[in-house]
């Protein structure tokens, strides 16, 4: 038996570095969001300690600009698509699992072409579109094209998973008289693990996207935080302490939503690969 | 199951909101958009189907052409840079991942986070630790005894700013295929690494003769989900660099040529049938690629499975 003590020295010396390098320009932003001014330039690598420890960041953002309505405004945004996609989509995906009927091949690869092609590509039609419905600079439009651009890949997911469902569980239910609806409510529950990838690999593009809010609900009402946060970031350029404030903030709620629901995000990721 | 006769309510009841709301935001805006590509204003207002002459124009006019050409030029420079160090990376880290070497778990979620992050986020966050104004870069170059690179510009000069770029985004996207290929090297059962082992052979062989063949398929996808991804990028070119791209559009893509020319920048007005004209190269560029990942690459693997 060979030693397996080098090649196991070796591993870990690769994967530290890399988590250095992954983790280190994030850790950089939030120590420096809480030193002041001087510190920032002198010592960027020092710890936020003693006279150096500052707020002023964190107060020129609260003076400046609206963020507590742009984060209820991209949580209700990415709220209500989510809830949205997940209803929708297991609908959908009940149906495409269940019965054999004329078309569901087609129907199938018909929302299966949004898997691959970018709904950013067809912008230009969205915005006139939400021109003559007169949804522009509302929380709507958005939420209507989160929930479009999410579809095709969570059906494809959920179907796959409801095909999983035994066959024998559906037949019972029916046999007691159970209608189609009722038996789409019974299979949701069996589900729920794939609902949960469903949800955490459809959450992140929607909360950090820049293009839709951009376009159609640039605002100050309807500013998502992401737009927010970019637009403060290009105003106060020169601010060190508010720019790098604001940084922190922005990254806090992905990475928030990251260690709730990692296991469900990493199990869609490669859900949604391997199926 | 009923022969014949009407359409089953029910499965109407449960396809229709999932097909309503993604025929009408997004499958007709598509082609609403493809439409526009063949049309163009009409000199008394209104528009004027016109053929292909807008793609023509893109192709060909000095005006349309000249940053049209730059922008896929860069694109191409832009997903090269991800396919030969993004995704080697991607697969080093996973291969040292799976070897089920302790706390793989944490490494894991831990190189995972960049991917989390909004680009809008990493954009501004690298355009910090790059600016000479603040001088972290020196400081670092310094620790790896180069401190005559600190101080260069590596966003704001022509030469640099697209590599600086991509490189910015891989950092980002790494994770994308770790995950993938980690899930792929899960699935081999272990008996044929232990057989090989049994027999002799060094890990570096086992990893390119026995996993590596069999997460092909993997390769393919990921592949075609760079491509995809990076043909349709925009956030953080247009987070770091604005819309211009700058400096002087060395770092303009598709996407940022695609915002501008539709949504209109500075002294450039909107134009929705050349915005439109530019959305549909990209949709073709895009569908290229997907394709031939589907009947090239794929259809390949299977006859060899076969």
């Amino acid at each position: 038996m060979r030693s397996k003590f080098w090649p196991t020295v070796a591993t870990h010396a690769v994967l530290l570095a890399y988590a250095v390098v992954a983790l280190f320009p994030v850790l950089l932003i939030i120590i420096n969001s809480f030193k002041d001014r001087l510190t920032i330039f002198s010592a960027p690598l020092a710890l936020p300690f003693g006279d150096a420890f500052t707020l002023d960041g964190y107060a020129t953002l609260g003076s400046s600009a609206h963020f507590e309505l742009y984060f209820l405004n991209s949580l209700l945004v990415t709220t209500c698509s989510l809830v949205l996609i997940l209803v929708v989509s297991s609908m959908a995906a009940f149906a495409l699992s269940e019965y054999k009927f004329r078309f569901s091949l087609l129907t199938s690869l018909y929302l299966s072409i949004g898997i691959m092609v970018p709904i950013r590509l067809g912008t230009v039609g969205i915005l006139q579109l939400m021109v003559s419905l007169r949804l522009v600079n509302t929380l709507w439009s958005l939420i209507l094209v989160y929930t479009a651009q999410g579809i095709p890949l969570a059906v494809f997911v959920l179907t796959a998973f409801m095909r999983q469902v035994p066959r024998d569980l559906k037949d019972a239910a029916r046999i007691d008289g159970a209608s189609e609806y009722r038996i789409y409510l019974l299979i949701l529950p069996l589900v729920r693990p794939a609902l949960g990838s469903v949800l955490a690999i459809s959450m992140l593009p929607i909360w950090n996207d820049l293009w839709f809010p951009l376009i159609l609900a640039p605002s100050e009402a309807t500013k998502t935080l992401i737009l927010g946060a970019q637009t403060f970031l290009g105003e106060f350029a020169n601010d060190y302490s508010a720019v790098l404030a604001a940084l922190t903030l922005a990254i806090l709620p992905p990475v928030f939503l990251y260690v709730i629901f990692s296991r469900q995000l990493i199990r869609g990721i490669t859900a949604g690969a391997v199926k | 199951m009923r022969k014949g006769g009407r359409f089953p309510v029910h499965i109407l009841v449960f396809l229709g909101p999932a097909v309503l709301i993604y025929t009408a935001f997004m499958i007709y805006p598509l082609c609403d958009s493809l439409w526009l590509s063949l049309n163009n204003q009409a000199s008394g207002g209104g528009q004027i189907f016109v053929g292909i002459q807008n793609y023509l124009a893109l192709f060909s006019q000095e005006r349309w052409s000249a940053p049209f050409w730059n922008a896929v030029r860069n694109n191409v420079v832009f997903f090269v840079i991800h396919m030969v160090v993004q995704n080697p990376i991607g697969l080093l880290l996973a291969a040292l991942l799976v070897s089920r070497i302790r706390g793989s778990a944490i490494y894991r979620t831990i190189l995972f986070t960049p991917t989390i992050l909004s680009v809008v986020i990493v954009g501004f966050v690298w355009k910090l630790i790059l600016a000479p104004s603040w001088g972290i870069s020196h400081t670092l170059f310094s620790i790896v005894g180069l401190s005559g690179l600190g101080d260069y510009p590596w966003l704001g000069t022509e030469s640099t700013t697209l590599i600086t770029l991509s490189l910015i985004s891989v950092w980002q996207n790494v994770g994308i295929p770790m995950m993938l290929f980690l899930a792929a090297l899960i699935r081999i059962p272990d008996d044929l690494m232990e057989a090989a082992k049994v027999d002799g052979a060094s890990g570096w062989r086992i990893f390119w003769k026995i996993q590596f063949p069999l997460i092909l398929p993997t390769v393919g996808l990921i592949a075609v989900l760079t491509f995809v991804g990076n043909f349709n990028a925009f956030e953080l070119i247009y987070a770091t660099q604005g819309a211009l791209a700058g400096p002087n559009f060395a770092s303009d893509i598709l996407g940022t040529y695609f915002f501008r020319t539709f949504f209109g920048y500075q002294l450039q007005p909107a134009d929705p049938f050349m915005g439109s004209t530019v959305a549909g190269v990209m949709l073709l560029i895009i569908l290229v690629g997907v394709l031939f990942y589907l009947f090239g690459w794929q259809r390949r693997l299977q006859q060899i499975q076969f």
